[in-house]
């Protein structure tokens, strides 16, 4: 645990790419097996078990600290597991500090009664930054700057596997990856998988700057609608099938009604939508399906899923991700036309002379409710990851309003001490006829670190209330908000709520009672 | 049994802490007529007394950073003699905070009152190791009065700092720490460590690197940065003032990784205010810990608090049936800990 703990210590605050494949890579050639294994699961998101909630911490923590202590440390920390990882009272050689193995393997196996002994005698064995990694490891996140692809990046650096073999067997290995390990280390072969529902990871696009259109050539894409949904993978073979989300997480039991379909052979790349009779659902639909582990009948009846299919990367036994984006189109219509699966059907490709035309096209986005437009290089393979260059998306524009600050929270990690999230409010009429601000949404991104300190100071300048961690301004700043749609809420005072809102532009010249009001956002409520 | 209120004779005023028998001030924020002073950090030594009176390596450090403005008569006093001013009977105990640091003990009328300045508990190569005496009135810093600061055995950290070095042999390893004091520990600690490669300094380490050496602490073959050719020093170890780690001066090293040496290392969110890579927790301060064994130690009745997380500290201590209160002395921990990272000047 002491080495992996100093590993995530690194990380944690190395910035740079090289250096912290450096660190990762230099770790997995020195860590004993299974403990490099369960790092590489944790650095990639790949550990199963149920984490523990930080309400069962800090009940820990308050039987051996003075609580009054442990609020002012806490305050000044601005991170729970950073405060008990430093405050918790040393005992030295109480026990043997755990390998990063033990932890893992024994807390999969805790009942929930057992696990908070288990994480008491742990804290007392390890020292300040073990507790700390410790406790990031147990609370889910350990936020060290690192995505699962750089990770097997440094894991390439052990070996002569390249990158793409690492991913492609990737879902079909589990923790601690000791087969991987020998592998990659030439002790033994690549380890075998059953390919055919494996997760293969998708290929991403990019996001267009449209600056550089005119030097693309219009005949070389392919357009398609970016839906409103979320991207997935239906991997079916052998009398099973499974569904992935974009990041390969298995979310097949969530959608027995989609699933029922999947009766063929063969790997699709496609949005996940809620539909009605070919008509598709606003996002809001398809929200009530998500991160549910259990669907009830009445789900299934209201919310209908439907997968709307834009690529196949493999028929039967066959893999087509090496052949052309037009090529796959091909094969995908004739694969589509034989099968005929209920629930599902393909994007369509939509046909445009130049750029100009495909831009008029887009600006009907907004009023069909789709997110924008897909653009795809037509000689393109299917390449796992985000390459430069094939495809682009090219989002509808944001919405904008000018909103009035309302409320600075302080932020956490790097910003618990700047004020920076912010509640922005829209005018509206009062009760007794006068003008008063409603909030309509939070943001906490979008500026510039200088234009971070420059809010920071005018809310400490502008404070006329506090809640804790909260202040309250007076209207003074007003707020351009960019954010991509609003719906109806009733869980928000405003009755609306944002869609990804971002702070689009700070108006330090305009005056505040020129800001926008909630009837000019209710406007913008599509369908 | 106290024959006097301590605060009838040692009292707080606009230019510090003042000893009204004995007409001094103890480390005072402004010019006086006489100052005793208890170490050379800047904070707590000001230029433009007329008389003070001080350790002779506090004197030498003040001579060569304020030259003749240090003060018009300096008066040394070693650590264990005793001075008597207008009755009040004046000695230095060692504080263990920089070379020459030192608690000032004062006894008027039975009555014995400790002003420890700034202090840590743990030996430091480079400076006397701090003595607890027993005292009526124990006048603490509180720094990193917050349970959360527990600062990691110095080996440790001189580990991690090595680690990198050997780890990333292109790039310099560029440590921040404060010219007097810090910089000369985090080299003590690297030869002890058995590092004997040449240390490239920045100039503005140099002056108090030599006054170290001319005093007798071995800080083994130090390089100016200066005009060293940049290919030369990756792989080095280099040090250099805080406010220079992401200076433009620091563009002559080969892709430096910052390391900054600090007892505020040890949270996260300030580490990474600081722009450090490798943060080293290494400080000059008392830890949580010491500050509460140095409490029992002196096993003072009555404890005021000076600087820092004062209210932690006064809490703690009330908690153990200690009369504590918070002093509020002007120039010494300004600035409020949530609101913006401490300046280097006064706080490593």
């Amino acid at each position: 645990m002491r080495v992996f703990a100093e590993l995530l210590d690194r990380l944690s605050y190395t910035p740079g790419r090289n250096a912290k494949l450096t660190l990762m890579a230099d770790y997995f050639r020195a860590a004993p097996d299974p403990d490099r294994g369960y790092a590489l699961a944790a650095l990639t998101g790949r550990l199963d078990f149920a984490t523990a909630k930080p309400a069962m911490i800090r009940g820990l923590v308050e039987q051996r600290v003075d609580p009054v202590l442990y609020g002012w440390s806490y305050d000044f920390v601005g991170d729970m597991a950073e405060t008990v990882a430093l405050i918790w009272p040393e005992r030295p050689g109480a026990n043997r500090p755990p390998e990063l193995a033990e932890v893992v393997e024994r807390l999969s196996t805790a009942s929930r009664s057992d696990s908070p002994r288990l994480v008491e005698g742990w804290l007392d064995a390890l020292d300040a930054n073990g507790r700390w990694a410790f406790l990031k490891l147990i609370t889910g996140g350990l936020r060290v700057g690192v995505s699962a692809r750089l990770a097997k990046t440094a894991l390439a650096q052990l070996g002569d596997a390249g990158l793409e073999e690492i991913e492609e067997i990737w879902h079909g290995v589990t923790p601690p990856f000791t087969e991987v390990f020998a592998w990659l280390e030439g002790r033994a072969a690549a380890p075998a998988i059953d390919l055919r529902r494996a997760f293969r990871p998708l290929m991403l696009a990019n996001p267009l700057d449209e600056a550089e259109l005119e030097n693309f050539d219009p005949a070389a894409y392919r357009a398609e609608w970016k839906w409103d949904g979320i991207r997935v993978q239906l991997a079916a073979g052998g009398g099973e099938a499974r569904l992935f989300s974009r990041s390969g997480d298995e979310i097949t039991q969530a959608f027995p009604d989609l699933m029922g379909s999947a009766d063929f052979d063969a790997v699709l790349d496609g949005e996940l939508l809620v539909a009605r009779d070919g008509e598709i659902a606003p996002f809001n639909d398809l929200q009530q399906r998500l991160n549910r582990k259990r669907v009830t009948a009445k789900m299934l009846q209201d919310f209908p899923a439907h997968l709307r299919v834009y690529d196949i990367l493999f028929d039967g036994d066959e893999d087509l991700r090496a052949q052309s984006f037009d090529a796959r189109r091909l094969r995908l219509e004739a694969w589509y036309a034989a099968v005929q699966p209920a629930r599902i059907d393909l994007s369509p490709l939509l046909g445009f002379g130049g750029w100009d035309d495909l831009a008029s096209l887009r600006e009907t986005a907004r009023a069909r409710s789709i997110e924008g437009l897909m653009l795809k290089l037509g000689d393109s393979p299917y390449v796992a990851g985000r390459p430069k260059g094939p495809w682009f998306k090219w989002k509808r524009d944001a919405l904008t309003l000018d909103t009035v600050l309302m409320y600075a929270q302080r932020g956490h990690g790097k910003r618990s001490s700047l004020y920076s999230d912010y509640t922005f409010g829209a005018w509206r009429t009062g009760e007794d006829g006068a003008p008063e601000l409603v909030p309509v949404g939070k943001a906490y991104s979008g500026f510039t670190d200088e234009e971070l300190l420059q809010l920071d100071k005018w809310v400490r300048a502008n404070t006329t209330e506090r809640f804790g961690p909260v202040r309250a301004v007076k209207p003074g700043v007003v707020l351009e908000v960019a954010f991509d749609a609003v719906h109806r809420s009733k869980r928000h005072k405003s009755g609306v709520a944002m869609r990804f809102p971002r702070i689009h532009r700070i108006r330090w010249d305009k005056p505040v009672e020129e800001a926008d009001r909630l009837p000019d956002l209710e406007k913008l409520i599509e369908g | 049994m106290v024959s006097v209120k301590p605060e009838s004779w040692l009292k707080v005023t606009e230019r510090g802490l003042y000893c009204e028998p004995g007409d001094f001030y103890v480390d005072p924020h402004r010019p006086v007529e006489r100052a005793v002073v208890t170490h050379g950090h800047a904070d707590h030594a000001r230029p433009g007394n007329r008389a003070v009176l001080a350790t002779p390596e506090t004197l030498a450090i003040m001579k060569s950073r304020y030259a003749n403005k240090a003060g018009d008569a300096l008066e040394p006093l070693a650590y264990g003699e005793i001075r008597d001013i207008g009755g009040v009977k004046l000695s230095f105990l060692p504080a263990g905070h920089v070379l020459g640091s030192a608690q000032a003990v004062l006894e008027w009328r039975g009555c014995r009152i400790i002003v420890s300045g700034d202090y840590k508990r743990r030996s430091d190569p480079t400076c006397a190791l701090f003595e607890p005496r027993p005292c009526d009135v124990f006048i603490t810093e509180a720094t990193f009065g917050l349970p959360v600061f527990r600062h990691p055995p110095d080996e440790d950290e001189i580990a991690k700092l090595l680690t990198a070095q050997r780890q990333f042999p292109e790039r310099s390893i560029l440590v921040g720490a404060y010219s007097l004091g810090k910089a000369q520990r985090v080299i003590a600690l690297l030869r002890n460590a058995g590092y004997e490669r040449p240390l490239y300094i920045h100039g503005a380490l140099q002056g108090l690197c030599d006054l170290y050496r001319d005093l007798g602490v071995d800080l083994g073959l130090l390089k100016p940065v200066g005009d060293t050719p940049k290919a030369e020093m990756a792989g080095e170890i280099v040090l250099a003032p805080p406010s220079s780690l992401n200076d433009r001066w620091s563009r002559r090293l080969p892709d430096p990784l910052t390391a900054m040496a600090s007892g505020w290392m040890r949270v996260r969110a300030r580490a990474k205010q600081r722009g450090a890579e490798l943060p080293l927790i290494l400080s000059d301060h008392a830890d949580w810990d010491e500050l509460v064994q140095t409490l029992e130690d002196v096993a003072a009745p009555e404890v005021w608090v000076t600087h820092g997380n004062e209210e932690a500290l006064v809490h703690y201590a009330t908690g153990k049936g200690i009369r504590a209160r918070a002093l509020a002395l002007i120039g010494r921990g300004e600035e409020e800990q949530e609101e913006a990272p401490p300046s280097e000047e006064t706080k490593t």
